[in-house]
């Protein structure tokens, strides 16, 4: 994984360094709330419905043991012993005090860590695939593309005030693992022969998203080669920050942008522009890629590695079955650590499972683990003979559920638990859904759940199988049914079933969607195909008669 | 703070990086430029095209870029179309204009800051010398870190 | 009744106006009627409170209870992790929130 040189490290203290100056400066009065909020959200650090709440940059998700532990070791010196992993690869701590972050900021750097631009109007945490350097599929590891997109983007003069967030998220496989076409701009690696000699590049999709008027992003660009893909991204940034709207925050994104003036309109710009920019020298030379893509080359798997694994312990097997995927290596395995125990909190870790995690990955996974947009911990480089005993490691901290891509396996926002933007709560609903399908999972198969507790949909209800939207109705929590969306290669957004639940209510009609899925179902279709073969009407029919 | 450039009690405080003398000819709007071939002197708003001065750049010595409310940065772009296309003149940024945003905007290329409220002189030199190091080329002289890497 | 909460610039600690002061705790929040506003304004020009506002609430013997539920949410804390509320030992307490 990257590793920060002389340069990177300055930046991430002079960064601290900055913040602990705007943080004096605001308690002492110097600076009022509304000069201070910008620049605080651009270090992560928001005002929440308890307290402030950082979120911690895991840049595409990538963190090795010693990062994790001293996530474990914030959550108990400045939080209440226990994180959230985000839904784009972040951690959040919930409970944190202002006069401590830059503090926390500082402990971070030590450790090539920070909080840059996980809020505020610029350009976010660059996700990707978890499976990155791990998978069989992808034509090269997006992640060394991601980190020079992270360091194009970090304090870019020109874009930290957009008129919204904007987020990137680079994948390198046809098999979608990151929900890129849900972004502002996503990017996918693909081999095409140019005049260069070289042949990676990206597609380059712009204009998708969620929230109040979710939208797939179409493709602008067929092929940007990798040499020329900042100057690119320029292009395209200046036009949405120039051209973007400022008058209206739900109508600010750059989805807007390319619905309003159309995407035709819009790549025109962009060729424009990139004519305009092309001289200005923004790309990096071949060589700082190659040089960042040699911390990604991976760990040396040993060849004579084992492929067998002994399946005679029917708990390990059905967890092996469900949360473990294969690996490009012979002898080795990806292992996805589930957050989400039946009626627990999705997405949260306590201090010590955090330590756990991180001392299974240095033991087992070359150090290494992933954040993924489902909440979830991958260890993407596991031996096959050791699994067993990774599982027995996991079950005894309550890490083993094996629900993987299944009904428990629920995406959720904190809701309104804890978020000051939120109309109605979304993890006692996600509680209440697991509990309810508890022993159910595996017959009803891949089914992915997602509760947003507000139209932001930060749970990305509109990506789900079955999605469920919490609004408020004249003051009291009531729930919107969605069905058929999709984050993957198959990008669909979900419909709305018709008239909303209280939460009792909704869990009802979602168990009514299942019986009616399991009822019509033909050999090995998901729910999702079920739905997408008959339709709403059936399944509409079953919830309200 | 002071008023370096002696501009009387009343004028406007600016902050200055340039070695020539201010310009003294009122900034006019981007439509009487236009209808003045003489004029040197033009204020863009935020929503104001700056490649409208692309023609006029030889004679244009000082460009006012409104920022209306700090959050608002269409400014920084409009500097770095300007700085790119080879525009040497004085560059302002005027408005809601803070601190904190004096180091981005130093790096698209402004050269001078007429904020609406006074800066905290310290705070804002702080704050303009406190990175050493820049991730990408902008309109500044910074060297962006891949090519210090790479030569 | 009016209440008049928001947060303590430093800790970040949900707070609510006493009558003569702030405290953590909603069952001393005083009625502030129609003056209200110019005690926001006193307050967070003194800079003790952030991002106060006002709220409606309704009396009630165990102290004020705000008439949202969000903001019965953070007077008493996440209604999914008793521990961190601040009367963990209270088994009423998600009761008077939901």
């Amino acid at each position: 994984m990257y590793r920060y040189d002389e340069y990177d490290q300055a930046i991430v203290d002079a960064r601290v360094d900055e913040f602990r100056d705007q943080v004096t400066r605001r308690l002492s009065g110097a600076m009022t709330e509304d000069q201070f909020k910008p620049l605080r959200l651009m270090n992560g650090l928001y005002l929440q419905l308890h307290a402030y709440m950082l979120r911690i940059a895991v840049p595409y998700g990538t963190l090795d043991s010693r990062q994790m532990r001293l996530l474990a070791h914030i959550a108990r010196k400045y939080d209440r012993g226990y994180g959230h992993f985000t839904t784009r690869q972040n951690i959040q701590f919930n409970w944190i005090r202002l006069s401590d972050a830059p503090d926390i900021l500082a402990e971070l750097a030590t450790a090539q860590m920070h909080a840059i631009q996980t809020s505020g109007n610029c350009i976010r945490n660059i996700s990707s695939d978890q499976f990155a350097g791990a998978a069989a599929d992808e034509v090269a590891d997006p992640r060394p593309v991601a980190e020079l997109i992270r360091q194009w983007s970090t304090f870019h003069p020109e874009f930290s005030y957009l008129p919204r967030k904007f987020k990137i998220a680079v994948i390198a496989a046809d098999e979608d693992r990151a929900a890129m076409r849900l972004h502002d701009i996503g990017l996918k690696l693909v081999r095409r022969p140019n005049e260069q000699g070289g042949d990676l590049g990206a597609e380059v999709y712009v204009g998708g998203g969620m929230g109040r008027t979710p939208m797939i992003a179409p493709l602008i660009k067929d092929f940007v080669p990798l040499g020329e893909l900042m100057g690119y991204l320029e292009a395209a940034l200046r036009v949405y920050n120039r051209y973007g709207r400022r008058d209206n925050i739900y109508k600010a994104r750059i989805k807007i942008l390319l619905h309003e003036i159309g995407a035709d309109a819009y790549r025109e710009q962009v060729e424009a522009e990139w004519v305009a920019v092309r001289d200005q020298g923004i790309d990096p030379p071949a060589a700082e890629l190659e040089r960042i893509a040699a911390m990604f080359a991976g760990p040396a798997f040993d060849p004579a590695a084992p492929d067998a694994v002994d399946r005679s312990d029917p708990d390990f097997a059905v967890w092996l079955d469900q949360n473990v995927r294969a690996h490009k290596a012979p002898g080795h395995a990806i292992v996805t650590i589930s957050l989400k125990p039946v009626g627990g909190i999705p997405g949260d870790a306590t201090a010590d499972q955090i330590d756990l995690m991180a001392d299974l990955a240095q033991a087992h996974s070359f150090d290494e683990l992933r954040v993924t947009h489902a909440q979830n911990i991958v260890l993407p480089h596991v031996r096959k003979d050791a699994l067993y005993g990774v599982w027995q490691a996991l079950r005894d901290a309550g890490l083993a559920e094996p629900n993987l891509d299944l009904i428990g396996d629920i995406i959720a926002c904190p809701g309104l638990d804890y978020c000051s933007l939120a109309n109605a709560r979304s993890i006692p609903l996600a509680q209440k859904i697991s509990r309810r399908f508890a022993g159910r999972e595996r017959e009803l198969g891949e089914l992915k759940l997602k509760i947003s507790g507000c139209i932001n949909a930060c749970g990305h209800h509109h990506a789900g199988h079955i999605g469920i939207l919490g609004v408020d109705r004249k003051g009291t929590e009531n729930y919107q049914l969605l069905l058929g969306g999709s984050g993957a290669e198959d990008v669909s957004l979900g419909k709305i079933t018709g008239p909303g639940f209280d939460e009792d209510g909704v869990v009802d009609a979602i168990a009514r969607v299942t019986d009616r899925y399991l009822a019509e179902r033909t050999s090995g279709e998901r729910f999702l195909d079920t739905y997408r073969r008959l339709g709403m009407a059936p399944f509409k029919e079953a919830i309200y008669g | 703070m002071a008023d370096p450039d002696g501009n009387g009690a009343d004028a406007p405080t600016l902050l200055r990086f340039r070695d020539d003398d201010a310009h003294d000819e009122p900034a006019v709007t981007l439509d009487a430029f236009a209808a003045q071939p003489d004029a040197t002197a033009v204020r863009l708003e935020a929503g104001d095209d700056a490649r409208a001065l692309l023609p006029a750049l030889a004679r244009l010595q000082l460009v006012e870029v409104s920022f209306p409310s700090f959050r608002d940065g269409r400014g920084y772009s409009a500097a770095a179309v300007l700085r790119e296309a080879g525009y040497r003149g004085e560059l302002r940024a005027a408005g809601d204009v803070l601190v904190d945003q004096l180091p981005l905007m130093r790096r698209v290329g402004f050269d001078s800051f007429a904020p609406e409220a006074p800066l905290d002189a310290e705070a804002a030199r702080r704050a303009l010398d406190r990175y050493d190091h820049r991730y990408q080329p902008a309109a500044d002289a910074a060297v962006p870190v891949w090519r210090r890497r790479h030569g | 009744m009016k209440l008049l909460t928001g947060n303590d610039l430093a800790t970040g600690d949900v707070i609510w106006w006493t009558g003569s002061g702030w405290s953590r705790h909603v069952a001393e929040a005083a009625d502030v009627g129609e003056g209200g506003e110019a005690i926001l304004q006193a307050e967070e020009g003194a800079r003790r409170v952030n991002v106060p506002y006002l709220l409606d609430a309704v009396p009630t013997p165990e102290g004020p209870r705000p008439a949202h539920i969000k903001d019965r949410i953070r007077a008493a804390g996440p209604t999914v992790r008793a521990d961190l509320t601040l009367t963990p030992a209270d088994p009423q307490a998600g009761s008077w929130v939901i």
